[in-house]
């Protein structure tokens, strides 16, 4: 049994399932004090999830924004900078496809194309403010991203009220039909949940995550610069340079989440009164996936599924769905103090090393 | 623009700075004995949400007067409560001192909303506490003109705010307490060997940051919102860590950068109506402000802020 079980899952995996394992316990027992039963609560929490084509497809809709600044958290981490400011790169990712989508008049699909890149763009210029302020300045990227998000939901809000409104509305006018990424193939095979092609743009852009950071050059300076920033200078690399650019890809990966949200989800964008969070989950998202591009996908894949399923346990099991931040939070503290988990694990593998003794 | 405006443009930014004098000196705490305290955000919610729940039954209790400082004591218990969390995982287990206070934000507000639905039974906010602070006013001193209105005739929590200033600056600089907790925030190493026990220097540094962000999260239930809900806190404990970096930190200047946040967000709009000039500036830019501002004085006019050598380093006594 033991060794079917190495052989499926590797020893660095061990952990963050163990961690997943605790936070769902953890979540039950808070269910229990509170009077509910867990088992019912997660059963119709699987029940939102999977219970129909519908579901499924919404649940695939509220994980792609998350692999992507899960992806954005990850790439600053590798590069060992600190992107709290994923948040802010998804507004302005969000708002510029927004402006592209209504603004410009372009024929089907250039439209979209030039909407996505225009918004990857800005939030990637948006992350190299912070990155330029660190390398050139020394100002901590954590306060300057902080800072950076309310700014990019206060323009995003003015350019939203200022060009954009519809009359009479919060929200702005549809975007062109033509700069829409939704799609109806996808729509019809889930049941008319709001799917888009954005979904499989987040997948490729972890593969290109790994490739740009473990297959290229540049790749090689930025992990170098993110494990030793003194030795990487000594080496000869230009680590400013470096850090302005892990920021700006960083901003690209969270822009594209917003841009989608835009041009494959809604077709406009509200006058919003505070940002929509996608940019903090990530943070989460990226902790839980070890901060490699495959585990982000399965991390964004599990916290996305358990926020679209909270709302299942409330209408079931009549659980308050803020108990799935409990769960998340508590997921991520027991990745984060891998040595409670370490901890925990002693006597297995105490007992493993006698077999092997014996 | 006479006397009694600029007196209550003061007391305003008097007032809105209160949370975040309190929160600020709380991070400065933590952070001078090398932990990183993003969780302040966190740490806020939880006394807020105390403060508010403990305030509704200490007046069914008829405990009257009293009320809120009950509720106060309630959002500094609560606060200290999460910030274990912080200290255990940080400081025992040797996590990420940043994703740890990601934990706490994460902790706080989901159990505190949990709770708030089930104490109120399925409202997402508490109701409303009748008995909170009001203004006092100092005799006398209260009536000397623009600062007796701003600085003597205001909440009972922003005279405690303003006092801690000085009695944390008299602590950290004046005491061997205060010594101890800064080595252990700059040199843990040379600390260890001094006999200083890191460690718990630490989970002090930490607990008084959970007791004072608890402080300042209750001061804004009790003052200005009378109740909990889900955006009772937002934002005020990231611009709070944002104040203490800002001001170097060192209490003082945490409370200088905690009265220009409290400027920028609560009398600057009515600065600019006396001027009139709200009207050419869309609204989305006066809020933008205090960001925008806050960026440009860390790059410009206060140049490189020093941190504590040791902070967000995870102490190891075996690695040297």
């Amino acid at each position: 049994m033991n060794k079917f079980f190495r052989i499926f899952v590797k020893d660095s995996a061990v952990y963050p399932l163990v961690a997943i394992l605790l936070g769902l316990i953890f979540g039950a027992i808070i269910m229990l004090i509170g009077g509910y039963n867990p088992i019912k609560a997660y059963s119709s929490l699987l029940q939102q999830i999977f219970g129909s084509s519908y579901d499924l497809g919404e649940t695939i809709r509220a994980v792609t924004p998350l692999i992507l600044t899960g992806l954005s958290v990850a790439f600053a981490f590798r590069s060992g900078l600190f992107n709290i400011g994923a948040e802010g790169q998804f507004m302005i990712g969000m708002t510029t496809a927004t402006f592209i989508g209504i603004k410009l008049n372009l024929p089907f699909l250039l439209h979209a194309v030039v909407a996505m890149v225009g918004g990857a763009i800005a939030a990637g210029l948006w992350g190299a403010i912070a990155g330029y302020l660190k390398a050139k300045r020394g100002v901590n990227e954590v306060i300057t991203t902080i800072m950076l998000n309310w700014t990019a939901l206060y323009l995003s809000n003015y350019i939203v009220v200022t060009f954009l409104l519809e009359k009479g509305q919060q929200r702005t006018t549809m975007i062109h039909e033509n700069a829409s990424i939704s799609s109806s193939l996808l729509i019809d095979l889930f049941g008319g949940a709001r799917m888009h092609w954005g979904t499989v743009i987040a997948l490729l852009a972890s593969t290109v995550f790994y490739i740009i950071l473990w297959k290229t050059k540049q790749g090689y300076e930025l992990r170098a610069v993110g494990h030793n920033a003194d030795a990487a200078q000594y080496a000869g690399m230009n680590v400013k340079r470096n850090i302005i650019k892990a920021m700006f890809i960083s901003g690209v990966f969270a822009g594209l989440a917003g841009t989608f949200e835009v041009l494959g989800v809604f077709q406009y964008q509200t006058n919003a009164a505070a940002s929509p969070g996608y940019g903090f989950d990530g943070i989460a998202v990226s902790l839980l996936g070890m901060n490699n591009p495959f585990g982000v996908v399965l991390a964004a894949i599990l916290f996305g599924g358990l926020s679209y399923g909270a709302a299942g346990m409330s209408f079931g099991a009549d659980v308050p769905p803020e108990i799935i931040r409990i769960v998340i939070g508590s997921i991520i503290f027991f990745v984060a103090a891998q040595g409670i988990v370490r901890w925990l694990l002693i006597p297995f593998y105490a007992k493993r090393k006698k077999e092997k003794v014996a | 623009m006479d006397i009694n405006t600029i007196g209550q443009l003061l007391s305003i930014t008097l007032i809105f700075s209160t949370a975040y004098i309190f929160t600020a000196l709380g991070g400065i705490f933590s952070e001078r004995s090398g932990v990183v305290n993003i969780g302040l955000e966190g740490l806020m919610v939880a006394g807020a949400f105390a403060a508010a729940v403990a305030s509704l039954y200490a007046e069914e209790a008829g405990m009257g007067g009293f009320t809120p400082w009950v509720g106060l004591i309630a959002g500094m218990l609560f606060g200290v409560l999460f910030s274990l969390i912080h200290a255990v995982a940080s400081v025992t287990f040797k996590a990420n001192q940043v994703v740890s206070g990601v934990v706490i934000n994460f902790l706080a507000g989901g159990t505190t909303l949990y709770l708030v639905k089930l104490l109120f039974e399925g409202s997402g906010q508490t109701e409303t506490i009748k008995e909170v602070f009001s203004k006092f006013k100092i005799p006398l001193l209260g009536d000397i003109p623009i600062i007796g209105q701003a600085l003597f005739n205001t909440y009972p929590t922003t005279y405690i705010a303003l006092i801690l200033v000085f009695v944390q600056w008299y602590v950290l600089f004046r005491t061997p307490f205060g010594l101890r907790l800064r080595s252990v925030g700059e040199h843990p190493s040379a600390a260890d060997t001094m006999g200083i026990k890191v460690l718990r220097m630490r989970y002090i540094g930490v607990l008084l940051s959970g007791a004072l962000a608890g402080l300042g999260g209750a001061t804004i239930a009790l003052t200005t919102t009378s109740n909990f809900s889900h955006n009772t806190i937002s934002g005020q404990g990231f611009i709070a860590l944002a104040a203490l970096i800002f001001g170097k930190w060192n209490p003082i200047g945490a409370l200088g950068a905690a009265l220009f946040f409290g400027f920028s967000q609560g009398a600057l709009k009515n600065f600019l109506q006396l001027f009139d000039i709200t009207k050419q500036i869309p609204s989305e830019f006066i809020y933008m402000m205090p960001y925008v501002l806050t960026i440009i004085v860390l790059v410009g006019a206060v140049g490189r802020a020093k941190a504590p050598s040791a902070l967000g380093e995870p102490y190891d006594p075996g690695k040297r």
